[in-house]
């Protein structure tokens, strides 16, 4: 595989994003304002508290709240992903592309990439404005800065990125399936309908999204990554584009 | 430079492509005849390595298409224009040509006079910064067609050029491909245009799903309808039509005081029917070889098969 080539189809791409406003908008706002809202919450949790409150009485909110950084990351991809590869099937350069010595694997690296990249830097942006508010907040009561913890260097350096990625494989998979860039994006988005249930179980204590968990919930992503990556490289065929797709 | 043999493409169990064989010599320019659906873009994408074959041979080169190592290289040495030109549209037509030139792993010195030869060679130089999408039909089709030169191909695959242009602009894109021609490039043209073929193409193949004919265009006339001969009479005599009738001359019919036959060789067969005509007191008026035309073989050809 000549990565070279799927650098220059990332880029490519990356370029393209930055003209689409909406695109741009949804990574910018999503992981901002969310980033902004939690910290609020945190802080109005704290100036709130009952004397003597400790910071454990919050440790399910801020796990939860860390959580939502993985969620983003299953989200900010699927507009990404659906305009780099639905949109080429409508304008229809897909095929001039394909005719050319790029291999299909590095094809479908690069529009992975030009999805990934993008989609990790927001993630990390929102949880770095968020810990910073959050540890302003809880300063004075924990004494010293609660964030980065083991939970979201967990999230952010395993779980974000491979939500991102299944997110970009289960789009791959469904723009074979779909000729228009905003159902793709719709139908992509569903990916976090799961993360948003550990969320909830999280929330409800049915589980705790401590360090643990998160690993494994992460081992079992990456399995399922693995299959997916299969099925989408098995979409992603010259012979399956140009004789199977819609 | 393209030899197919046998070469056959089916979908489920309808065959697209029916046992292809045919032979693309280097430097010529290859038309590809057939009505919708009659496998053109089919053997094109067999061709590129696009799709696989069934079954059969293809080789472009020293290459064997359908041979997983050898499909790089044949992209590698092959330029495809798609029916549909497929530009980056929000990219400029510079950018456009430039990221071609990456993937075909063209050093930043190479594309730049790639890049630039071909916007000038095709009036696109004042426009080379604007984006694709603001091109019109005819200027896209040229920077499609300059994509799939931009690294110097020995083989260019045309799939319907100048479908949906405007007389102009397809007089554009086929001038650019007679350019191409003087440059010696194996040029394979997919075409329902007869006028554009016979204008061309060096030979015409005809295809419906199955290969129906294959030649010049003037062979291919020939090979379908023959030439006829028509003599025009100041009269018609009952001596004239007997010793005509004694030549034994193939489909021979009057009208008046004319008188038309087949004939294959028309500088070998008519000089005698001319000498019959005059020893038999006949006054001939005009003698008139005619041929069918490129369209009538080819409807005759594809309604034969239907």
């Amino acid at each position: 595989m000549n990565l070279k080539h799927s650098w220059i189809i990332a880029t490519k791409d990356l370029k393209a994003i930055r003209h689409r406003r909406t695109i741009l908008y949804t990574l910018v706002i999503t992981p901002l304002a969310l980033s902004l809202l939690f910290g609020y919450i945190v802080q109005y949790a704290v100036s709130s508290a009952a004397p003597g409150t400790n910071v454990s009485d919050f440790a399910f909110l801020l796990d939860a709240f860390a959580f939502w950084f993985a969620i983003i990351a299953a989200i900010l991809p699927s507009p990404i992903a659906s305009y780099s590869i639905v949109g080429e099937k409508v304008e229809k350069s897909l095929e001039p592309l394909l005719a050319t010595p790029v291999t299909d694997g590095e094809i479908l690296l690069g529009k992975s990439l030009a999805a990934f990249i993008p989609t990790i830097l927001a993630s990390f942006a929102g949880a770095a404005i968020y810990m910073a508010y959050a540890d302003w907040a809880l300063y004075g009561m924990v004494g010293h800065l609660y964030y980065p913890n083991w939970e979201m260097v967990v999230i952010l350096l395993l779980l974000a990125p491979l939500t991102c990625l299944l997110s970009i494989e289960l789009n791959v998979i469904i723009s074979s399936r779909v000729t228009d860039v905003r159902a793709a994006s719709q139908l992509g988005g569903v990916v976090f309908a799961p993360f948003m249930g550990l969320y909830i179980a999280g929330e409800i204590d049915v589980i705790t999204l401590n360090t643990l968990t998160l690993l494994v919930i992460s081992a079992i992503l990456a399995g399922l990554a693995v299959g997916m990556f299969y099925l989408s490289t098995h979409t992603f065929q010259r012979e399956e584009i140009l004789t199977k797709w819609k | 430079m393209i030899e197919t043999d046998g070469l056959t493409r089916k979908f489920g169990d309808v065959a697209a492509v029916d046992g292809l064989t045919l032979k693309v010599n280097e430097g010529e320019v290859f038309g590809f005849l057939g009505p919708n659906g009659a496998g053109k873009t089919t053997t094109v994408r067999m061709l590129c390595c696009l799709i696989s074959k069934t079954s059969g041979a293809a080789r472009i080169a020293q290459y064997e298409v359908g041979n997983a190592a050898d499909s790089a290289s044949i992209r590698r040495i092959i330029g495809l224009v798609p029916e549909s030109v497929g530009l980056y549209e929000g990219m400029s037509a510079y950018d456009n040509l430039d990221f071609y030139g990456k993937l075909y792993d063209r050093t930043e010195s190479q594309r730049k006079e790639s890049n630039d030869y071909f916007l000038k060679m095709l009036g696109l130089w004042e426009k080379r910064d604007a984006a694709a999408g603001t091109f019109s039909k005819g200027m896209k089709q040229k920077l499609a067609v300059a994509r799939a030169l931009i690294h110097d191909p020995q083989v260019l695959f045309l799939d319907e050029p100048t479908a949906n242009l405007d007389p102009e602009s397809a007089k554009t894109v086929r001038d650019f491909i007679l350019e191409l021609k003087k440059e010696k490039k194996t040029i394979f043209l997919n075409t329902h245009n007869l006028d554009e073929a016979q204008r061309i193409c060096d030979r015409i193949a005809i295809l419906n799903t199955k290969l129906m004919a294959i030649g010049t265009a003037e062979e291919l006339e020939r090979a379908v309808k023959g030439r006829q001969t028509v003599i025009q009479l100041s009269q018609m005599s009952e001596a004239v039509v007997r010793a005509l009738e004694r030549l034994s001359l193939s489909n021979l019919s009057y009208d008046g005081a004319r008188a038309t036959f087949d004939v294959a060789d028309p500088e070998k067969e008519n000089p005698p029917v001319v000498r019959t005509i005059v020893q038999a007191g006949g006054e001939i008026q005009t003698v008139t070889v005619k041929g069918s035309t490129l369209e009538e073989a080819y409807l005759s050809l594809v309604k034969k098969q239907e």
